[in-house]
């Protein structure tokens, strides 16, 4: 077995295990704290899927991180409610049922990214990246001034919805649950790279010019990966509004965007894992330096400051021993 | 015996600004042929043959390909007709091996990138016309090399396997001899004039041992004009292109 | 009237908009580098004056501390971290700058806490100007413009006029070979740097003066910067001019006529907050026009 493989398997295995422990051994704050670790790794994985294979430098993924965590929140606080969203042209009620919602936040999510990205996907290099941090916030100003779903305060919903046969609300249920998506998510993401789909969204990366050559055109190519990504990063949104039962602007802000593509430097761009490592290193760390001072987001500066500079394989091409690009 | 170009070209202009890179350019490229395009630098050969593949587009003029004017296609979809290029320096996917710069050829050629499940390397669709292509190009043994790791002259014979695998009913051949050691080039030549029989070659190139060699006929392209074309004895023998091209190389 | 102020409002915002944007623009276009932490110069520029103004009572003096810490700050920037990112691929640069913007915020939160810092106007700015045709316009925003006009005259007249300028644009068009050219290029691009830093951090200063001074005021205002590049195309000094004052006319007349123009449609109360944001989602979607009709920007040059 290949070292890339074993770092791979450990990283896994220590956000599973880890949560598994604190569960048996009653830390609940842990699992939950695990369970936020798994949602960011998989807002993380569909940032990868066009940021690291693609190399579409997407600096607005918080905008499908927001949208699908407010088609989750607005449907929830519908079904507490009772009022339908709308009637017209027919009636259409909310829902708390999260196999309702997920396909609700897909569809969103994918709809948003294909009008974005089929405008912003015109431009490439340091425009592409103004441009999609520029219709992030275009829609964070929108969810802060748009009254009718809290605004400015945010959206809360009080209790996490339900999934067929798991209490929902049991921090280790709920792990679970996001982690099986998680799992699900990069199993894809293996799948799609090893496929034509994926040697065509590699090439275009590495060699524009070469892929129209043999008669492949990048703009779809480069479209549809954009929309699976944000897709992915959509439902991680859906989720972190369940694990918070609240949504508020906050996760359109382009910090979150900034966070998010954090996760994939500090694990390793274009790996498969990168993602998963980075998420689980941040949430760590803002959890022990967090205690230790509140001005601990300097010193998250520093460590991604060093990661740039110094180690541009991240977590993953350190441990596996190798520099960055992708490893098949 | 009359036939048909299978490229044709027809008062093509391109200009940038005060700059005329293409000046009322006609040539064909008939079934079977090495037809040769020679000039000194900066006289355009490089923007004629980013205007036959749909990199840039023409100011004026027209480009046929099988009869079918094409200069509405974008670059894609000429690749996609059979109008394999290469170029001036080596162009392949540095990070694939071999094999998978080839299947991503042949993917290209077949209009079919959609596929999200089956993984390339064990779809036959694309490895078995991937690993005749390889070897073809005479680079068997080197299928899980990865592009990177391979010699300057594997490299242009790694294009002339991505070139075949588009099934090509023409090659545009950008200075494929560039940078080759003699050995190499003798190879290179080989290599390219078996090409022929696969689909004619039109050759834009500087090393006149290998044009005379390989060329049925020759443009030679001044200024962004074509002032001959001919076989190889009437260029060689014809006193204008003498004065404004081969008199200074000699 | 009511329109003539707001376009002059429209116009003030653009010229603070265009300081910011002018740095930002000459980065890309010179050394090719996005800047995440120019809004952090921002901040440095407005904490610098209101330190400053408060300790000496003089705002002057602030300006003055604004120019010169932003570019201190800058020049510093650049040669411990920025310079080692000009060769790296944009990913690299938006993830260190990031970083920086992390460092900046939270380091100057530690100094000066969370709670904004205010600065007061000299006697000579705080009044009203009677401008011809009657329209009573306070005199700072008056300065504003004439400030910003004034910085862009002088801009054109440094990048068209002068060696440091030739030497500039020099770098923009073939950075190869100015160093030929026997031009010390690292101490050109610290230059361009702090100068473009020294332009955000009177900007900062500026608008402190009028809002308040506080952590992470540079952050909305570098998004409309980078709007403003996008628009006005990438390394223009004109284009961010033009396209700054666009941006900052889309803002303020959305902000002062949607609110109304929705109340025909829907009540009062959710005609202004709707107005407000339509308002806000204004700018972005001029952006998005412009792109859709030029990927470029206005002056950009061709793809």
């Amino acid at each position: 077995m290949s070292r890339l493989a074993l770092v791979n398997i450990a990283v896994l295995g220590l956000l599973i295990g880890g949560a598994l422990v604190a569960h048996l051994t009653g830390h609940a704050f842990l699992v939950t704290l695990a369970t936020k670790a798994a949602i960011f790794a998989l807002a993380g994985v569909g940032l990868n899927f066009a940021l690291g294979y693609g190399g579409l430098v997407s600096f607005g993924h918080a905008a499908f991180f927001g949208i699908g965590g407010y088609v989750t929140g607005i449907l929830a606080s519908h079904a507490m409610s009772g009022t339908p969203l709308t009637t017209l042209p027919y009636t259409m009620n909310g829902t708390n049922e999260m196999l309702a919602i997920w396909p609700m936040v897909l569809l969103v999510s994918g709809l948003a990214a294909l009008a974005i990205g089929a405008l912003s996907l015109r431009t490439s290099g340091v425009y592409f990246i103004m441009v999609t941090l520029a219709f992030a916030q275009m829609i964070y100003w929108f969810a802060i001034g748009w009254p009718a779903y809290g605004g400015e305060d945010g959206l809360s919903f009080y209790v996490r919805n339900t999934f067929p046969g798991v209490p929902t609300m049991r921090p280790l249920n709920y792990f679970l649950i996001c982690t099986a998506l998680l799992l699900l998510a990069l199993g894809f993401t293996a799948v799609v790279m090893r496929a034509r789909f994926g040697l065509a969204l590699q090439a275009a990366r590495r060699n524009t010019q070469r892929t129209v050559a043999v008669g492949i055109r990048p703009f779809g190519i480069r479209l549809t990966a954009f929309v699976i990504s944000a897709m992915i990063t959509g439902l991680a949104g859906s989720l972190y509004a369940d694990l918070n039962r609240f949504v508020s602007p906050a996760m359109l802000n382009w910090h979150m965007s900034g966070e998010i593509m954090v996760f994939i430097i500090l694990g390793g761009v274009g790996r498969l894992m990168g993602p998963v490592a980075g998420a689980v290193v941040f949430v760590t760390m803002e959890h022990l330096l967090g205690g230790i001072t509140e001005y601990w987001q300097v010193l998250l500066g520093l460590v991604l400051l060093a990661i740039v500079l110094w180690a541009p394989g991240g977590i993953v091409g350190m441990l596996s021993g190798r520099g960055r690009d992708n490893a098949h | 015996m009359r036939t048909d170009p299978i490229l044709e070209i027809r008062g093509l202009r391109k200009s940038f600004g005060a700059l005329i890179a293409t000046d009322d350019v006609s040539l064909t490229l008939m079934p079977g042929e090495i037809h040769a395009l020679i000039g000194p630098n900066g006289a355009g050969k490089s923007t004629l043959i980013k205007q036959i593949v749909g990199e840039l587009s023409a100011d004026g003029g027209e480009v046929r390909f099988e009869g079918q004017r094409i200069d509405s296609l974008d670059a894609a979809a000429r690749a996609r007709l059979g109008l394999a290029r290469s170029f001036q320096v080596s162009s392949v996917i540095p990070d694939f091996t071999v094999l998978q710069n080839v299947c991503l050829a042949v993917q290209g050629g077949s209009g079919r990138s959609y596929g999200f499940l089956r993984p390339v390397l064990s779809d036959p669709a694309l490895t078995e016309p991937a690993r005749f292509h390889i070897q073809q190009a005479g680079l068997d043994g080197r299928e899980d090399f990865a592009a990177a790791a391979l010699s300057h002259g594997e490299r242009r014979k790694l294009e002339v396997a991505m070139a075949l695998a588009l099934r090509p009913r023409a090659f545009l051949l950008d200075e494929p001899m560039a940078g080759m050691g003699t050995e190499g080039a003798g190879q290179l030549v080989a290599l390219l004039s078996d090409l022929r029989s696969e689909a004619p070659i039109l050759l834009v190139e500087h090393d006149m041992d290998a044009v005379f060699r390989l060329a049925d006929r020759i443009s030679v392209l001044v200024y962004g004009r074509i002032i001959a074309t001919g076989t190889v004895d009437e260029i060689r023998g014809n006193p204008e292109v003498r004065r404004s091209y081969l008199g200074e190389e000699a | 009237m009511l329109i003539f102020e707001q376009l002059l409002n429209g116009l003030q915002y653009g010229m603070t908009l265009f300081l910011m944007a002018a740095g930002l623009t000459l980065v890309f276009g010179v050394m090719g580098l996005i800047n995440l932490a120019h809004g952090s110069l921002y901040m440095i520029g407005a904490f610098a004056c209101a330190v400053v103004a408060a300790a000496t009572g003089s705002f002057w003096l602030g300006v003055a501390a604004s120019l010169a810490a932003a570019a201190a700050a800058g020049a510093l920037m650049e040669l411990l971290v920025i310079r080692r990112l000009y060769r790296r691929d944009h990913l690299d640069q938006v993830l260190a700058t990031f970083a920086l913007i992390l460092i900046f915020s939270e380091g100057t939160r530690w100094l000066f806490g969370s709670f904004p810092l205010y600065l007061t106007l000299p006697p000579s700015l705080s009044g009203t100007v009677t401008l011809p045709g009657g329209l009573v316009y306070p005199v700072f925003r008056f300065a504003v413009i004439v400030l910003g006009l004034a910085i862009a005259g002088g801009l054109f007249w440094l990048m068209r006029g002068t060696r440091l300028g030739i030497r500039i644009r020099a770098g923009e068009a073939d950075r190869e070979m100015i160093g030929a050219l026997g031009v010390d290029i690292s101490k050109l691009y610290t230059v361009v740097f702090a100068l473009g830093a020294a332009l955000a951090g009177l900007a900062g200063a500026l608008v402190g003066a009028v809002q308040s001074v506080q952590v992470g005021m540079g952050e909305p205002v570098l998004i409309l910067a980078f709007v403003v590049v996008v628009i006005g195309g990438i390394g223009s000094i004109g284009g961010a001019l033009v396209s700054a004052i666009l941006v900052g006319m889309t803002d303020s007349l959305g902000k002062a006529l949607l609110p109304g123009m929705l109340a025909q449609v829907m009540p009062q109360a959710a005609a202004n907050t709707l107005g407000a944001s339509l308002a806000s989602m204004s700018v972005y979607i001029l952006m998005a026009v412009v792109l859709v009709w030029r990927p470029t920007g206005l002056f950009g040059a061709r793809a």
